[in-house]
């Protein structure tokens, strides 16, 4: 046993240890991806062997862990919200199939989008899946909700979801470990065809998904993690979902005067929910992310005979996360504040870095694009999404990891042509190369440039699946060896690179250029491992 | 004893360095401890913050409520202001007073040290210089840990071990060059106060 500092991600990795993990697949996301990078740097890991390089996509590191799981071996599968859209095939059917050795899929969810394109939550996933959720108040929790969510995964024989938001993932605080479990051993599925997800299979195995619902409620309601604490004042309840107990607490330093109802375990525990509105006046319930409890407790009618507060009546703002100041106004608490912010602060939105290879690419371009016009550039998820931003003012798009190549490719069908897709090396070959063969099926007039940095820039350098391999890639999918090309974005080579992009902007058909060069960050990094 | 502490700046410029040096200390001395940081894309030359909460008693929320914070501790002077909701009424800033000019919008030098020169308490210093001047140039957010050292609610021993637990893998040299960071941040921090 040990007393660690860990950040909420790292109390759940250092869990997914200690409960005896074979393996962590993961594609890095903001803010899931410290889980991931604590296993690889752990020298314990390494020397057992515990699986932790990266996947190629959220859905490849879903289905492998499910993989490992259906060997028997426990495992923990992480990515970030949006990520789970990508991994929802293999995760929706993976509650279907049920698991072997424990899995817990962990979600890492963004709300106020701190580094992400929404705030979707990830409760909404499990609910639809029939799955259950843990959602950790504090790092402990975290910690210990991998030993009782790798426990209900083996006892069910189902995955759990473990949902986590950026502020307890990027937040510190001490955790008491605990003795380390081994591995488990090999072992096949007792029923050979339990993964063979053939209708008459599936109807089978979706039927017992229904029937072990009642068993999972039972979990919830006696489970130690959704602990409901008695007040004097009964003219409010408070439903506090995970770290938005934290916050309720803050605001009463000596004690809650309300009846408090804390859930970090789904189902949500119904009996006490119904008991705390059946003894209070009125309920506020406060959730970090969308109102998946406050709705259901409206329902659809709306009728109740108590008022609910929460997300839907304005007591708390319908979007963002939330702070101690918003759980003081919900809660009717006066608060405080310094000195306003002057109004001459600008704002400091992050940029490229200085000596970024995404800043002479995007120059190169800005300048082939001049004769067609701009509002053809369709871009992706990485740091070059900055193009969209002054003095660049690049690109047209940003929705979702692979989007820049389909969207081109509609926007050619449609007659915008040249279309032009901006993406990066790992994005590329996250989603980027499916999308890239349906326009060389069609020999599609777009330009997809590939800003190969050579790694995972934006959320720290992580390894890039296909480094090295971008132009053999490429020339597999169907990629006319004539309209492959290779620049490297660097000032001296400007005009060269803004002719090579003005050639293919001018090919009415399928082209892919590779524009290539290091990531300042990872480049830093390498000189100074190499000097020293 | 309570003391909650914003540390502001820009992506890069180290302030986790300076968290991560205060909570070592306040380990050294039993204390709770919560430390709330920004990862990922705003790390790319934009403002970052962290809230760093240390307490006797177990702390409830990652995040200081608005008019709470004993302290803002800034590597870089406009980023100071960003956060001055947090601070609480008789709350101290400490700023190094070099700009990091990333942005085409920056505002004067000058508004920005008369709005720090209306509040109470604070404390402005060249950081860059100060480390340079004691031959630590890299060292600048460690001098700037000195010289708010007195507002952190921890003896000048276990911030001195915090300081070397940071710098432990980089060898004596650095541990050194960022003991005399930290001195010099504290000789400075009481003649720095902004009349």
């Amino acid at each position: 046993m040990q007393q660690l500092v860990l950040l909420g991600a790292e109390a759940i990795a250092q869990g997914a240890l200690d409960a005896g993990i074979s393996g962590v697949y993961a594609y890095p996301g903001t803010p899931s991806t410290e889980i991931t990078e604590y296993i690889q740097k752990n020298r314990l890991a390494r020397e057992k062997g515990i699986h932790s390089q990266w996947s190629a996509n959220e859905k490849t590191a879903m289905e492998s862990a499910l993989g490992m799981s259906y060997a028997g071996k426990r495992a923990i599968v992480c990515m970030k919200h949006v990520g789970l859209n990508v991994a929802a095939d293999g995760f929706i059917n993976a509650a279907i199939t049920g698991s072997g050795g424990g899995l817990i899929v962990a979600v890492a969810d963004d709300p106020s989008m701190h580094s992400s394109q929404n705030e979707q939550d990830s409760r909404f996933y499990a609910d639809f899946a029939l799955l259950p959720v843990f959602e950790p108040t504090t790092q402990q929790e975290a910690y210990d909700m991998v030993f009782a969510g790798f426990e209900l995964s083996e006892k069910y024989g189902l995955p759990v979801m473990m949902r986590i938001t950026t502020r307890l993932s990027h937040s510190r605080a001490s955790v008491k470990t605990r003795e380390v479990l081994n591995q488990n051993q090999l072992k096949l599925p007792e029923d050979p065809r339990q993964f063979v997800l053939l209708p008459s299979i599936a109807r089978k195995r979706y039927k017992r998904l229904l029937e072990l619902q009642a068993a999972l409620l039972k979990e919830s309601e006696n489970s130690g993690f959704n602990p409901d604490q008695p007040g004097n004042d009964h003219s409010l309840g408070i439903i506090a979902c995970g770290i938005a107990f934290n916050y309720v607490q803050e605001n009463y330093p000596s004690g809650i005067p309300y009846p408090v109802l804390k859930i970090s375990q789904y189902p949500a525990p119904i009996e006490k929910v119904r008991k705390l509105t059946e003894t209070c006046k009125s309920i506020l319930v406060l959730e970090e992310g969308y109102p998946l409890l406050e709705n259901g407790l409206r329902g659809l009618l709306n009728n109740n005979p108590i008022p609910i507060h929460g997300r839907l009546d304005g007591s708390v703002p319908r979007d963002g996360e939330l702070t101690p100041d918003i759980v003081a106004n919900a809660l009717g608490i006066e608060t405080k504040s310094g000195p306003a912010i002057p109004e001459f602060l600008a704002n400091r939105p992050p940029s490229m870095c200085k000596g970024c290879s995404h800043i002479d690419t995007y120059y190169a371009l800005i300048d082939a694009l001049k004769p067609f016009g701009s509002g053809r550039t369709f871009s992706d998820i990485g740091c070059y999404a900055l193009g969209a931003l002054p003095p660049f003012e690049a690109i047209n798009s940003c929705v979702d990891m692979g989007a820049s190549i389909t969207m081109a490719k509609g926007a050619a069908d449609a007659g915008l042509i040249p279309a032009i897709a901006v993406i990066g090396d790992s994005t590329f070959t996250h989603s980027g190369m499916t999308g890239l063969l349906d326009a060389v099926n069609e020999n599609s007039p777009i330009t997809v440039i590939i800003s190969d940095n050579e790694t995972t820039g934006m959320t720290g350098g992580q390894t890039s699946a296909a480094y090295g391999r971008l132009e053999s890639i490429c020339l597999g999918i169907g990629v006319p060896a004539n309209h492959l090309r290779l620049i490297i974005p660097l000032r001296k080579n400007h005009e060269a690179n803004v002719a090579i992009i003005s050639e293919e902007l001018n090919h009415h058909g399928v082209s892919v250029i590779i524009s290539r060069r290091e990531c300042i960050q990872t480049a830093v990094k390498h000189k100074k491992v190499h000097n020293s | 004893m309570k003391t909650d502490i914003i540390l502001a700046g820009v992506g890069g410029q180290g302030i986790l360095t300076i968290a991560a040096a205060i909570g070592f200390a306040s380990l050294y001395e039993n204390k709770f401890v919560k430390q709330s940081e920004v990862h990922g894309m705003s790390q790319r030359g934009g403002a970052v913050q962290s809230h760093l909460r240390i307490s006797d008693n177990p702390i409830a929320s990652d995040l200081i409520p608005l008019g709470n914070a004993d302290l803002i501790l800034s590597v870089e002077p406009m980023e100071a202001l960003r956060y001055l909701p947090y601070l609480a009424k008789q709350g101290w800033v400490v700023t190094n007073s070099v700009p990091f000019e990333n942005i085409t919008d920056y505002p004067s030098i000058s508004r920005i040290k008369d709005e720090l020169r209306a509040l109470p308490n604070s404390v402005w210093l060249n950081a860059d210089q100060l480390a340079q001047d004691c031959q630590s140039p890299k060292s600048s957010n460690i001098v700037m840990l000195g010289a708010a050292s007195e507002h952190l609610g921890l003896s000048m021993d276990s911030l001195r071990a915090g300081v070397e637990q940071v710098f432990s893998r980089k060898g004596k040299d650095v541990v050194d060059a960022n003991f005399r960071a930290f001195e010099t941040g504290r000789k400075f921090t009481s003649k720095l106060q902004i009349n």
